[in-house]
């Protein structure tokens, strides 16, 4: 249930009704109003027809998750009420357009409060203009004791230009739905202060591709894929602003092999997409470890196996990522937890990839790509633009060896264009000039040494690029009875857990890993060390980062709460879940 | 422009193809093109895939990237956009791009960068040792296909000319200093060119040999063929038998995908300078 310092507002419909622009404007009515701000989306694959739905949470203190409970359900669509109906919590509200719900038939709860409105019959005036939705808005604002003027705003950053009709026709329903409100409704009641402290609010694939183009991303390539396909949307977009070149390929394999190509010519590159697609780029992510080519992979988790649920989420592609090509090659794979974080990991990658001069993978999921957040600010210029160990391209190269043999593994980059310091680099295992060995030299005594230091060499890079990994560090209580362990996107939930069990006077804490490969192991295990009893909290069937830290620090976490229906983690799931462990139930 | 040696383009890595195989034609094609177009080494990046063709980028002294079966397009794709100042070749044989490559090979065509792709045609998978590949004649046998190939042939020079390849051309390993100029009209050719070479595997292929060419071959410059005629150059793909055409079949002039590409008109994308890192640009958007 919400607390009196959040609201839970659920917007439902019917797809092609505008709920999820509805939602996204009460997101943004929320942040404006200086709300920490959370929403979560459910769709369907359906472009018309089928339900979907976003939940808004709003409160003046730091929210993590989507919460639990809902106070206000505003229904677009009848069959809205029968599907969210006896969600709402006692003492909420379903605010609804007559029209579609005649007279409130069936909404029998007496502890919901029916607030119907002529929402139809009001929009007429406007002709063919989908109305309904702002008036029904405009109430809400006044349910919440929020400013019209905000919802002005809001109002005009979505519909542009003050002069135009549709703004102009838009701000008068606004309008008339919060009059209708306050002449026939009581507000919520709920005692929250609004500061009008601006914030940013976005989704974590916003922050990706933002956090990309801040670190000097030039080249993006992808193949439309739910849900990275919001990057290569935002990329298109902001491409001559920004000057990135964004290219849809025609399969991830194009995608992949083209970010690979504009790297090896020297440009930032990137891609991104879902787990079918990782794994038709799996190989050429090989290729980028073996030429030894620094190029950033975002791969955002959805619920499979195969098409699984296109529109659902899972951490489910862990095992993929760590298993990616054949054989040893190096590569990092990081794990941003919160929308915040996806942009300094985007910056953080590219410098990664420079450095170590190899792919990195970035493990986002739906949950995390698709989801608002509202982040109070972003140091654009916490991460400089650091492009690694480049062959400046002075000198006559006549001693130049792309794969040379060094302390780190780490050889100078030379870019194709520098004058004499020409070289092939090859999938093939080579030489430090890049000369194949693979054909008539394999097998000789000398190439036998040069392929296993060869592969030293590379892996060198991996033990190096260790120090750069980080073990997370225990956050809440010290002397917690028990320790959440998770990674990725489910920090949110987590945290949330974590405040409400201490609500109730039950101290755990968690450990959110974001740094999974080269695994940190020994630091992650000096970390959980300290842990009286551990709880795995993971988005998928099999507990796969389980399965990682057992296979590399002999950890093995028997409790465990896994999800795997497509739908995100609520906080209330990891409540219960802790006090069947710690035996309070 | 005076033009550059061939020793200019000689790699120190001697080529580790089977005595006599056509690829070596092809090496010494590319070279003598690169002369005669007087091309600073290291503004060449020779991409390819794998196979006894894609090793060439090895044997060829610029810069080069020998990626994975059937991916050198992409590849080659995505470093021509990255640097559009480089003069960007692939290389590789029939399987790698008309076989496991060949999506790739079809939006290349009619995405029109400027790249010349050299396509080494010798109807087998020569490092795999012998298999059939796409171009191989109806019938052929092989060690994959030992009754006989029930497949009809890939025609590379149709399909490029009816995917939108504005240069489409064949040369012969036998023929290098024909081939030589056909690779030049390509490299110098503004859009994407084809040159499918016969080149013959010497080892694994015993019907289409330098001897099944030679006295087939007729050069299309030679028969009054109009090289602007997509009819003409359509007819002129399907001959098989006893005329086999080399030489250009079709030319056109479309703008490339870099001209019309709106960030590359400010340039090269490696030489644009990362966004300045301004708030107020940067993140109004979210608020
Ligand atoms: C993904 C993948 N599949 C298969 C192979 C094995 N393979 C290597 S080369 C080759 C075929 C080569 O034939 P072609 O491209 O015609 O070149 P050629 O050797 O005849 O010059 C194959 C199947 C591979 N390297 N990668
Ligand atoms: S096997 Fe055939 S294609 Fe390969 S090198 Fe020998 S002759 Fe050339």
């Amino acid at each position: 249930m919400p607390t009196e310092n959040e609201v839970i507002v659920r917007v439902g419909g019917a797809a092609g009704e505008g709920g999820a622009s509805t939602g996204e404007s009460i997101a943004k009515l929320f942040s404006r109003h200086g709300l920490h701000t959370i929403t979560y989306t459910s769709y369907q694959s359906a472009i018309r027809g089928g339900h979907n739905w976003i939940q808004i949470r709003g409160s003046p203190e730091k929210v993590y998750s989507q919460g639990d409970g809902l106070d206000l359900l505003l229904v677009l669509s009848s069959e809205t009420a029968d599907i969210h109906y006896s969600k709402i919590s006692p003492g909420g509200v379903i605010l609804y357009n007559n029209e579609k719900i005649k007279n409130g038939e069936n909404l029998v709860r007496q502890d919901v409060k029916q607030l119907g409105i002529p929402a139809t019959e009001m929009g007429r005036k406007y002709g063919n203009l989908p109305i309904q939705n702002t008036i029904l808005v405009g109430a809400l604002t006044h349910l919440l004791g929020m400013k019209l003027d905000t919802l002005v705003s809001v109002i005009e950053t979505i519909f542009g230009k003050k002069k135009s009709d549709i703004f102009k026709f838009n701000v008068e329903a606004a309008q008339e739905g919060y009059n209708y409100s306050q002449q026939n409704f009581q507000p919520l009641g709920k005692r929250m202060n609004y500061t009008f402290t601006p914030k940013l609010l976005m989704t974590g694939n916003n922050a990706l591709a933002l956090g990309a183009v801040t670190a000097g991303c030039k080249f993006y390539s992808a193949y439309p894929m739910t849900p990275a396909s919001t990057i290569l949307h935002w990329m298109a977009a902001h491409s001559t602003k920004y000057s990135v070149l964004v290219k849809q390929g025609e399969d991830e394999l194009a995608v992949v092999n083209m970010a690979i190509g504009a790297a090896h010519a020297g440009a930032r590159a990137m891609c991104a997409t879902s787990g079918g697609g990782f794994a038709l780029m799996s190989e050429a992510i090989g290729q980028a470890g073996m030429t030894e080519t620094p190029v950033v992979i975002v791969e955002s988790q959805r619920s499979g196996p195969a098409t699984g649920l296109p529109t659902k989420t899972e951490q489910g592609d862990l095992l993929q990522m760590l298993g990616a090509g054949q054989s040893d090659y190096p590569k990092i794979i990081l794990a941003p937890r919160t929308v915040e974080e996806c942009f300094y990991t985007a910056n953080e990658a590219f410098n990664l990839a420079d450095k170590y001069q190899c792919p990195v993978i970035i493990a986002s999921d739906l949950y995390l790509s698709e989801h608002f957040e509202t982040v109070d600010s972003l140091n654009l210029d916490s991460v400089p633009i650091d492009r690694g160990l480049l062959f400046d391209g002075n000198g006559d190269g006549r001693d130049y060896k792309r794969y040379q043999f060094t302390e780190s593994g780490i050889s100078p980059r030379a870019i194709p264009g520098q004058p004499d310091h020409m070289f092939v680099a090859p999938t093939d295992e080579h030489d430090e000039n890049g000369v194949s060995i693979s054909d008539v030299l394999c097998g000789i005594p000398k190439y036998v040494e040069i392929r296993a230091r060869m592969m030293e060499k590379r892996m060198k890079k991996m033990e190096i690029a260790m120090q750069d990994m980080k073990a997370p560090s225990l956050e809440g209580a010290k002397d917690a009875e028990l320790t959440l362990v998770g990674w990725g996107s489910t920090q949110g939930p987590i945290k949330d857990a974590v405040l409400a069990l201490e609500q109730e006077g039950i101290l755990v804490n968690s450990a959110q890993f974001k740094y999974l490969w080269p695994f940190p192991a020994e630091k992650c295990e000096q970390v959980l060390s300290q842990c009286k009893k551990l709880l795995l909290v993971e988005g998928n069937y099999s507990g796969q980062f389980g399965l990682l830290l057992a296979a590399l620090t002999g950890i093995r976490i028997k409790e465990k709460l896994l999800k795997y229906d497509g739908e995100p983690i609520y906080p209330s799931e990891i409540v219960t879940k802790v006090k069947q462990v710690i035996g309070h139930i | 422009m005076a033009t550059s040696e061939i020793a200019t383009y000689e790699s120190e890595t001697k080529p580790d193809w089977c005595p006599g195989c056509g690829d070596f034609g092809v090496l010494a094609g590319l070279k003598r093109a690169a002369g005669i177009l007087d091309i600073d080494p290291k503004d060449i990046l020779v991409v390819s895939g794998i196979g006894c063709s894609s090793n060439l980028p090895g044997f060829f002294n610029s810069y080069g990237f020998h990626g994975l079966h059937g991916r050198a397009i992409p590849v080659a794709s995505g470093a021509k956009l990255a640097n559009s100042d480089l003069n960007v070749v692939v290389t590789g044989g029939d399987g790698d791009g008309y076989g496991i490559g060949l999506g790739h090979f079809i939006h290349v065509m009619r995405r029109n960068l400027d790249i010349t792709y050299i396509v080494m045609d010798n109807g087998v998978y020569g490092l795999t040792t012998g298999q059939v590949a796409p171009t191989a004649e109806k019938g052929f046998k092989t060690k994959s296909s030992p009754e006989g190939v029930i497949e009809m042939p890939i025609n590379p020079i149709a399909l490029a000319l009816v995917s939108g390849a504005t240069f489409v051309s064949r040369a012969f390993s036998g023929d290098p200093i024909h081939m030589a100029d056909v690779i030049a009209s390509a490299i110098k050719h503004p859009g994407f060119s084809l040159v499918d070479v016969f080149s013959p595997c010497v080892t694994y292929n015993k019907i289409n040999t330098y001897e099944f060419y030679r006295p087939r071959i007729s050069k299309l410059d030679q028969t009054g063929h109009d090289t602007h005629s997509m009819e003409a150059a359509i007819k002129r793909s399907y001959e098989w038998g006893q005329k086999i055409p080399i030489g250009i079949f079709y030319q056109t002039e479309r703008p490339t995908y870099e001209a019309e590409d709106a960030v590359l008109k400010n340039g090269p994308l490696i030489k644009q300078k990362p966004v300045a890192r301004d708030p107020e640009i940067l993140l109004r958007e979210f608020m």
